[in-house]
């Protein structure tokens, strides 16, 4: 059924794409017939008078790091807006999962730009490959420690002793550096591997577990607690920020990032800024447009639950906005810390080499947006979301 | 067996019919009784071991309030391990986003897709392993040669093969059915290599003192005799290529399959552990479905040569 209608919806998104063509291609006697006949959306007339043609449209793949989730929204918010299609450009998202690798689908020419955690690339830069990322789009770590109130982990001393859950596999370096902070070292700890759900906190088989602000601890708090038959509330629950100047071991996450050799390659640069100026339009509009952004994100992800991903949308603003420099554009102090810690837990073996990040292309989007669009959110505030069970 | 078939006489046949359909309820029946005991034992489970129990609700216009502490406390039987079977019941029904369209709708439309997609590998799989079987049959050197690789195939996990493949061929419908292809050709390789020597010895003896030529010993002996070891590999290879096409799925990102609502509610486990039930539920369906139709082509194609004797043990 399901497949009938995206073959339905497919073809007829083709045929409109073919239409779309011939009208602003040929010479056509009546391209303001042609065009409203053929596109229903205002935002596609609009890009189609403003490039020579839709064939001049330049194709982008952009990779993603999972499946479609509020991590992403300000993407889908671009494609859904036009703003892609504003700037010329064609985009079409890979989606990650389990077993896509996001980083090396950019590394290997799966994709033209990708969107992953800044250490992870780091890493594979190390490794040989050419990838320099472009816009640091979070400008803070989502990453949290919780633990039940019951336990009395308030601050990291606490953890001392306790079994504490990781995700480890390049997860841990944020965990491990606040512990050595501390005065402890992280492997005379019992650090256990956790697993990707948060079973092992609910089960008790961890007193502290490692949570996304925007995921992994919404997710406990749509769980019932068996005992009750009532969702457990985040009065239940102790949360230790890494961003927390008392922790300070904040490692950057989510930026952008494309291969250096496919930069260099014709006008790439130009359409990296493009694709950059759009997406950074499409963060601010969701920002802005915190339920649309939301309803978006779960069109395209049928399997998601509305309350979630409302909770998503909100954190995920908080972790981009405020961004002082501008979306997109990379803190240096920031950088320096990811890095100091990333070299100090083996992540990396040393400083990336020069090139590693480059904020022109970024700077040169917020620049290009100029006043149209808030690029700072100063003013941002969080809103408050009621999670659902099940995250319905 | 085919020449007392064309023996029987006509009530005898009769008889026959009469017993296959009986048998057919029987066999129904008795899968129902043991799907029931499993669902009894699986409560009694939870009602001795598992989380309490908070029942409150209306049935038929009836208002029920029941709560129970069970006495003991089994890890395996808690709520987030085993969740009650009305709750995966109930999550097909529930919508599954807030005003969305239910989930068993959108599952059974993932399934499909995922249908169709282990639809074409196993036509891809049964006859890359069918040509292979051939061509062993007629060339020993090959098979010497190339049966421990095809055994060996097997061997490599199927989870390591899948990304080399999306990454060889660009994610897509490709990939997923050469993953597909790749579980499903070696059952039948190793069932049509079987079957296509299954032919009475003396019938190739007569085959060969009638001069026939290869290929006509190939399509009028031993393809007819393989049919019954061809058919039994074919419907291993059905339910191989349910599970290949989940697989080669995940790393292809493909989101319109039943991969992507194991992924989704995987990592959403702890708040509805009831959904990935459920998911489950519906890909061992759709597994059942495709060797089901396997089964019907089977009894199709068979009854032709055997009339309508039922050979199976035990009737």
């Amino acid at each position: 059924m399901k497949f009938a209608r995206t073959g339905a919806a497919l073809i007829a998104a083709l045929s409109v794409a073919l239409a779309a063509c011939t009208g602003t291609g040929a010479s056509s006697p009546s391209p303001a017939g042609a065009s409203t006949a053929a596109s229903p959306s205002p935002a596609a007339s609009a890009s189609a008078a403003a490039s020579p043609s839709a064939g001049a449209m330049t194709k982008v793949k952009f990779q993603l790091q999972w499946v479609a989730q509020a991590q992403f929204a300000g993407y889908y918010a671009a494609l859904d807006q036009g703003y892609y299609k504003d700037e010329g450009l064609d985009v079409s998202f890979l989606l990650g999962g389990p077993q896509v690798d996001n980083i090396n689908a950019v590394a290997v020419n799966t994709a033209d730009i990708g969107t992953g955690w800044l250490p992870k690339m780091l890493q594979s830069r190390e490794n040989g490959t050419d990838l320099v990322s472009i816009a640091q789009v979070f400008q803070r770590s989502g990453t949290r420690m919780a633990s039940f109130k019951s336990k009395n982990i308030t601050t990291i001393n606490d953890f001392h002793g306790k079994k504490i859950g990781s995700w480890l596999l390049g997860n841990e370096p944020e965990l491990f550096a606040a512990l050595t902070k501390a005065g402890f070292d992280p492997t005379k700890e019992s650090v256990i591997k956790q697993n990707f759900d948060m079973s092992g906190l609910l089960k008790g088989d961890l007193d502290v577990a490692q949570a996304m602000i925007y995921n992994e601890y919404a997710q406990v708090l749509e769980a019932k607690n068996p005992q009750t038959g009532q969702l457990y509330q985040p009065t239940d629950f102790n949360v230790l920020d890494f961003n927390d100047p008392a922790v300070g071991t904040a490692m950057l996450q989510d930026q952008i990032f494309a291969r250096d050799s496919w930069l260099k390659q014709g006008n790439n640069q130009d359409v990296a800024t493009r694709f950059l100026k759009a997406s950074f339009k499409g963060w601010a509009y969701c920002r802005d447009n915190q339920q649309k952004c939301v309803d978006l994100v779960l069109k395209a992800g049928s399997q998601l639950g509305a309350s979630h991903q409302a909770w998503q949308m909100n954190e995920i603003n908080a972790l981009i906005w405020p961004s002082p420099n501008g979306v997109g554009v990379l803190d240096q102090k920031l950088w320096d810390q990811t890095i100091q810690i990333a070299t100090t837990y083996k992540i990396l073996k040393a400083a990336p080499t020069a090139g590693a990040y480059r904020t022109d292309l970024a700077q040169a989007a917020v620049t290009a947006l100029g006043t149209s669009v808030e690029t700072k959110g100063a003013n941002f505030q969080k809103q408050t979301v009621t999670l659902n069970p099940g995250g319905n | 067996m085919a020449v007392a078939a064309g023996s029987l006489s006509p009530t005898a046949r009769a008889a026959s019919v009469g017993r296959r359909s009986i048998s057919v309820w029987r066999k129904a029946a008795v899968a129902i009784v043991v799907l029931l005991a499993v669902l009894l034992i699986w409560e009694a489970a939870k009602w001795l071991g598992g989380d309490p129990w908070f029942i409150h609700g209306t049935v038929f216009g009836v208002r029920i309030d029941y709560e129970h502490r069970p006495p003991l406390q089994w890890r395996i039987a808690d709520d987030l391990s085993l969740p009650h079977v009305w709750d995966v019941t109930r999550a097909f029904v529930d919508p599954a986003q807030r005003n969305g369209p239910l989930l068993g709708l959108v599952l059974s439309g993932q399934a499909l897709f995922t249908f169709r997609e282990a639809l074409v590998g196993f036509v891809f799989g049964g006859i890359l392993g069918l040509g292979l079987a051939v061509w062993f049959v007629h060339s020993q050197l090959a098979e010497r040669a190339l049966v421990p690789y095809v055994v060996a195939s097997q061997t490599v996990p199927i989870l390591a093969i899948s990304p080399i493949v999306v990454n060889a061929t660009k994610a897509g419908w490709l990939s997923v059915a050469l993953v597909t292809a790749y579980l499903t050709f070696f059952p039948v390789t190793i069932g049509a290599l079987r079957g296509l020597r299954a032919a009475d010895p003396r019938a190739f003896e007569l085959f060969r003192s009638y001069a026939a030529s290869r290929r006509q010993i190939l399509m009028r002996l031993r393809m007819p005799a393989s049919l019954p070891y061809l058919f039994a590999a074919l419907r291993i290879a059905a339910a191989a290529a349910v599970i290949g096409a989940i697989i080669g799925e995940i790393p292809a990102g493909i989101q319109d399959g039943l991969a992507s609502a194991i992924v989704n509610y995987n990592q959403y486990y702890v708040t509805a552990p009831e959904r990935l039930w459920a998911t489950i539920v519906l890909c061992s369906a759709v597994g059942l479905v495709f060797v089901g139709l396997v089964k019907l082509a089977e009894a199709v194609v068979l009854r032709r040569r055997y009339g309508t004797l039922d050979v199976s043990p035990g009737q």
